[in-house]
């Protein structure tokens, strides 16, 4: 795989040696000298010669391309990256040949056979050389475009109101950008295969697909299994799976973000909604301790798909599949969205929030200390871990987080399924290995000493603290978004939000630490936790903190020495690493 | 009057020449190679050795040797691209792949005399260092690669191969693989690839030159079996007479294969340069002429990718005059000699020296039907000009051979292949546009008489309401969008 490059941090210490001083070459493009690195990062990041493609970009002049992926080896197949270039004129004695203003004399690249005609090289796996001409906007590259756009569309049904990439599609971006209104086109077009079920989330139309192979190398390079190929021959050729129909790695979907056309859609997504309905929030990946950065895609209220969002630190721009289709929980109906509390009767009632913040001050103020236990989830956001750590410390209380282990990939899946196992650590919740104090916890019920539980985002049920520990508790508050046994026995229920409800920050298993955005409202009275966490602190300690994100973070930042020194406007969309 | 030199089929029509190593040795099989193994280092004249490997790599390189297969390249300037310095295995494959439509050359040999391949591999190898060599062979010649493995048992037996051959310490293997069945892997990356066990996909150059990232990413050498053997005879001639042999430029000899509407069709080896296409077609001791009452329409004079020659054509040359200056000389059609540079020069090539002779019973546009089938069968669909282009050219030609042509089809036709030639992963996109270039080109009226002719008949056949319409029923209206 594309090892994601090494975690750069802006907190690095400035003693750091200076990189050696880049090698550089001088090129033009469209008329613009730039200089531009000698060794540029290839696929794996390995340095490589600087291609035509990266030098124009340095120039700020965007080469139009399809089969070309940062991410994924070359193949140089679709053409739509051919460029007309010049290099200097070498005489026979080896030295370039000067015009009479003294400037290097440039050879048009021409066709060997037909020295009138321009001949294009394709940008992304052409190096440059020293003095260089890269013409990518000449009448010859033009036309060069406009024919590869032509010769693709000739046998592209042309389905655009009924396609999924509507909107987000490079043949149609390129086709209003590059190509030409007409075509001369005349035949029948070739028929494929349409709705092929490649596997269990993803849908092929062979006949939408121009075989930039994008897809196959991904699966073949990047996901390690060479499970997707091309069949038959010239115009009939055809993306196949090695198993049609049993394409199931747990990264198939990467394909369609991959796929610069609509030929390969998510059966999750497709036909749900059009893209440019779309809001797209900055968020992350929720499902393991890798924190993949994502896209949210939501509309009114409604998230209907991730994707990932490019950070060569974390994800590089890949993410799973059992990530990527992790969201329906958050706008599932069985969502807690009243504020309860267990009345005389012993019944639950729906109370205010001012009237729940009031009744749980009451009971950890009145609490003696060493009765009250915290049991937290490492799905909570740093901010939230950060204030349950105060009112944690000022009840004198036992802390500890629920571990939630799996079979980690050689990919991006990590064996810690905690989006924030390091925030739990940081902000001292918990020790390193989570579940040393639950069983003391339960001990302390048992014997009758913990008097009153705090638990945010776990089913204590599953991890020892069963039913009949729990009804012995004078007090239960709870903070959850879905309902689970815990929930059921709570004295005091706090509905959370999802984190897509709200902002926030984790801390990743490499110790990065990353921002999330808000994307959807959080149903019924559900409110971020922090927010209600900000208030009992207020309440409890009469510690007047800060009432906003950015505020409570650098507030976080000041207090904890792991977070030391970082502000939340200057966490950027790719994060930070903190020392863990 | 011209006649047919015979060196590498020197033995093989022989009557009782047989393809097994006993006959071969009787006819001074192997003695080649024996002594170039046993050449000693050979000094210079600024005091340095060059060691007998060395040595012959030069010898290549001095006698002009130009690969057989189609692009006419020197071989030895090809072997001294290869990166020796890599630490990496050097690999050799003889491409036997040969497919070109009209190209029947290498099969004699292969199935005739495959000894003289085998003793040019052996020669090749060791001359460039190679421990591993491979013989990708065409799938459709299963009788060739049965012999060929014969013979490599052979001479496996005779030491000639294998562990310490001769007893010097070289070790070589030869292998045969079989392809099967298609024309892109005589295109040595795709061959490659093909060898590798994938699909036949052409690699992009830069970076995937073979002489660096070859075979398993190893540095490669790709020859054409006519290539290999002439390595042998440039062993027993020595370069110096080896390149006295043909013209400058164009040294040694090359077997042509006439076919098409000629008395005599068959392969000919010749003197490269010193036979023109005039004689090959018309003398008694090539292909005899033209079958009777015929006149001379066209020439394909390189196999089916070069560009097409018109009868009566008056080419431009540069000639050495009397004067030793370069001067523009006019040669016809029938006197251009058939050599790699003339036929350059004349706009064609030479190629994988297949002539194709048409007469005057031939239609060019049914011709170019059949040729840009065979290249839209063949286009591997990598790159996106080819694989769309290719198919594109045979579907417009297929309705020109099938009566529902249009003027504009030459037009069209130019268009589509312009936007091939040189846009492609490989030389492909060159073979399948240029006989349609240079059909259309040079016989253009033949093509919009055609045309004229299938929209004449549409219209009458369609009443006069519809005539207004140039294109044919399927493409009718003329702002046809994508």
């Amino acid at each position: 795989m594309s090892a994601p490059a090494a975690p750069s941090s802006t907190t690095a210490p400035v003693t750091a040696p200076a990189a050696p001083p880049v090698e550089t070459m001088t090129v033009m493009v469209n008329g613009k000298t730039v200089q531009v690195p000698k060794t540029m990062p290839d696929w794996q990041g390995k340095p490589a010669p600087t291609t035509m493609l990266q030098a124009a970009r340095i120039a700020g002049v965007d080469i139009p391309h399809y089969c070309y992926h940062d991410k994924l080896p070359i193949a140089g197949n679709c053409r739509m990256c051919l460029v007309e270039f010049g290099t200097p004129m070498m005489g026979p004695d080896r030295k370039p040949v000067l015009n009479e203003d003294g400037t290097p004399k440039i050879s048009r690249s021409v066709l060997p056979y037909e020295p009138g005609t321009p001949r294009g090289a394709i940008a992304c796996a052409t190096p440059i050389s020293p003095g260089m001409e890269i013409y990518a906007n000449s009448k010859a590259t033009h036309q060069m475009r406009e024919s590869v756009l032509e010769s693709l569309l000739i046998n592209h049904p042309l389905d655009c109101t009924i396609c999924d990439q509507a909107g987000e599609c490079k043949l149609q971006e390129y086709s209003v950008q590059h190509g030409q209104a007409g075509s001369q086109f005349v035949e029948t077009k070739v028929h494929k295969p349409k709705a092929v079920d490649l596997g269990p989330r993803i849908v092929l139309d062979d006949e939408r697909c121009i075989l930039c192979t994008r897809c196959i190398r991904f699966t073949r390079d990047i996901a390690g299994d060479d499970a997707l190929g091309i069949v038959n021959r010239g115009s009939y050729n055809t993306i196949s799976a090695f198993n049609p129909g049993h394409f199931d790695n747990n990264y198939t979907l990467n394909t369609v973000d991959l796929c610069p056309v609509g030929a390969l859609t998510s059966k999750d997504f497709r036909f749900k909604m059009r893209v440019w309905f779309l809001k797209e929030t900055k968020s992350l990946c929720t499902s393991c301790g890798t924190g993949c950065n994502i896209i949210m895609g939501s509309r009114e209220g409604v998230i209907h798909r991730y994707e990932p969002r490019e950070n060569d630190a974390v994800n590089g721009p890949w993410m799973c599949d059992s990530g990527r289709l992790n969201y329906r929980w958050v706008g599932h109906a069985d969502r807690l969205k009243q504020v309860l509390r267990t009345s005389a009767d012993g019944t639950l009632q729906p109370i205010s929030w001012n009237a729940a913040i009031e009744s749980a001050a009451l009971i950890l103020t009145q609490a003696p200390q060493g009765s009250v236990a915290f049991v937290v989830s490492a799905r909570q956001t740093n901010e939230e871990l950060f204030l349950l750590k105060k009112l944690a410390t000022h009840t004198g209380a036992m802390t500890d987080a629920v571990a939630r282990d799996g079979e980690p990939d050689r990919l991006l899946v990590s064996e810690d399924r905690n989006p924030n196992s390091n925030g739990v650590r940081l902000t001292g919740m918990a020790f390193t290995e989570f579940g040393f104090n639950l069983t003391k916890i339960a001990d302390g019920i048992a014997q009758g000493r913990i008097k009153t539980l705090v638990v945010f985002g776990e089913d204590v049920t599953q991890v020892g603290i069963g039913p009949e520990l729990l009804a012995k508790l004078d007090a239960l508050i709870v903070s959850d978004i879905l309902p689970n046994a815990t929930t059921a026995a709570a004295t005091l229920l706090l509905p959370g939000s999802a984190h897509a409800e709200k902002r926030g920050t984790f801390v990743n298993v490499k110790g990065r630490l990353q921002k999330f955005h808000k994307a959807v409202e959080a149903p019924g009275d559900a409110r971020p936790e922090w927010e209600f966490l900000h208030e009992l602190v207020h309440s409890m300690t009469g510690h007047n903190g800060y009432r906003t994100i950015e505020g409570l973070f650098n507030q976080m930042a000041a207090e904890v020495p792991a977070f030391a020194g970082l502000e939340w406007a200057k966490v950027g969309d790719t994060g930070v690493t903190v020392q863990i | 009057m011209p006649e047919p030199f015979k060196l590498i089929l020197k033995n093989l029509d022989e009557p009782g020449f047989t393809p097994d190593i006993g006959c071969y040795q009787r006819h001074g099989g192997y003695e080649a190679l024996k002594r170039a193994l046993a050449m000693p280092a050979r000094d210079l004249p600024d005091g340095k050795k060059l060691s007998p490997q060395e040595s012959l790599r030069e010898d290549v390189k001095a006698s002009g040797l130009r690969g057989r297969g189609g692009a006419g390249f020197s071989a030895g300037l090809k072997w001294s691209f290869v990166d020796r310095r890599s630490g990496k295995p050097i690999y050799l494959i003889c491409n036997a792949d040969e497919s070109e439509p009209g190209t029947f050359k290498d099969r004699q040999i292969l199935h005739k005399d495959p000894h003289q391949l085998i003793e040019g591999m052996i020669l090749s190898c060791w001359a460039n260092d190679v421990k591993l060599a491979y013989i990708y062979i065409r799938g459709e010649m299963p009788v060739a690669a049965k012999l060929l493995n014969q013979a490599l048992k052979e001479a496996r037996a005779a030491g000639f191969l294998g562990k310490n051959i001769l007893g010097t310490g070289y070790d070589l293997e030869i292998h045969v693989h079989r392809g099967a069945g298609a024309y892109i892997c005589g295109e040595e990356t795709g061959l490659i690839e093909s060898l590798e066990g994938k699909r036949a996909y052409p690699r992009i150059k830069p970076p995937y030159f073979p002489a660096v990232l070859g075979l398993y990413m190893c540095p490669t050498i790709v020859n054409n079996v006519e290539t290999l053997c002439h390595v042998k005879h440039i062993v027993l001639m020595g370069p110096a007479e080896y390149a006295k042999l043909g013209t400058p430029n164009n040294t040694g000899t090359r077997i042509v294969s006439l076919s098409g509407d000629v008395q005599k069709p068959g392969y000919y080896e010749i003197q490269v340069g010193r036979v023109t296409l005039g004689e090959l077609i018309f003398d008694p001791n090539f292909g005899g002429g033209l079958k009777p009452g015929r006149t001379l329409k066209a020439i394909i004079p390189g196999g089916s990718s070069s560009k097409v020659l018109k009868a009566g054509e008056v080419f431009k040359l540069n000639r050495k005059g009397a004067d030793g200056q370069m001067a523009k000389v006019d040669v016809s059609l029938l006197d251009l000699p058939y050599d790699f540079d003339s036929l350059q020069q004349a706009g064609t090539m030479s190629g994988s020296s297949a002539v194709i002779v048409l007469d005057d019973s031939r239609s060019m546009v049914q011709t170019l039907g059949n040729l840009s089938e065979f290249y839209a069968h063949e286009s591997c669909g990598q790159c996106t000009p080819c694989r769309e282009g290719a198919l594109w050219l045979s579907k417009a030609t297929h309705r020109l051979c099938n009566g529902e042509g249009r003027k504009a089809d030459a037009d069209y036709l130019t268009h589509i292949a312009q936007n091939i030639q040189g846009r492609t992963i490989c030389a492909f996109g060159e073979a399948a546009s240029w006989p349609v270039l240079s059909f259309v080109k040079k016989f253009r009226d033949e093509f919009e008489a055609q045309g004229a002719a299938d929209e004449a008949a549409h219209a009458k056949s369609q009443g006069p309401s519809l005539t207004q319409s140039s294109a044919p029923r399927k493409a009718a209206g003329s702002l046809q969008t994508h």
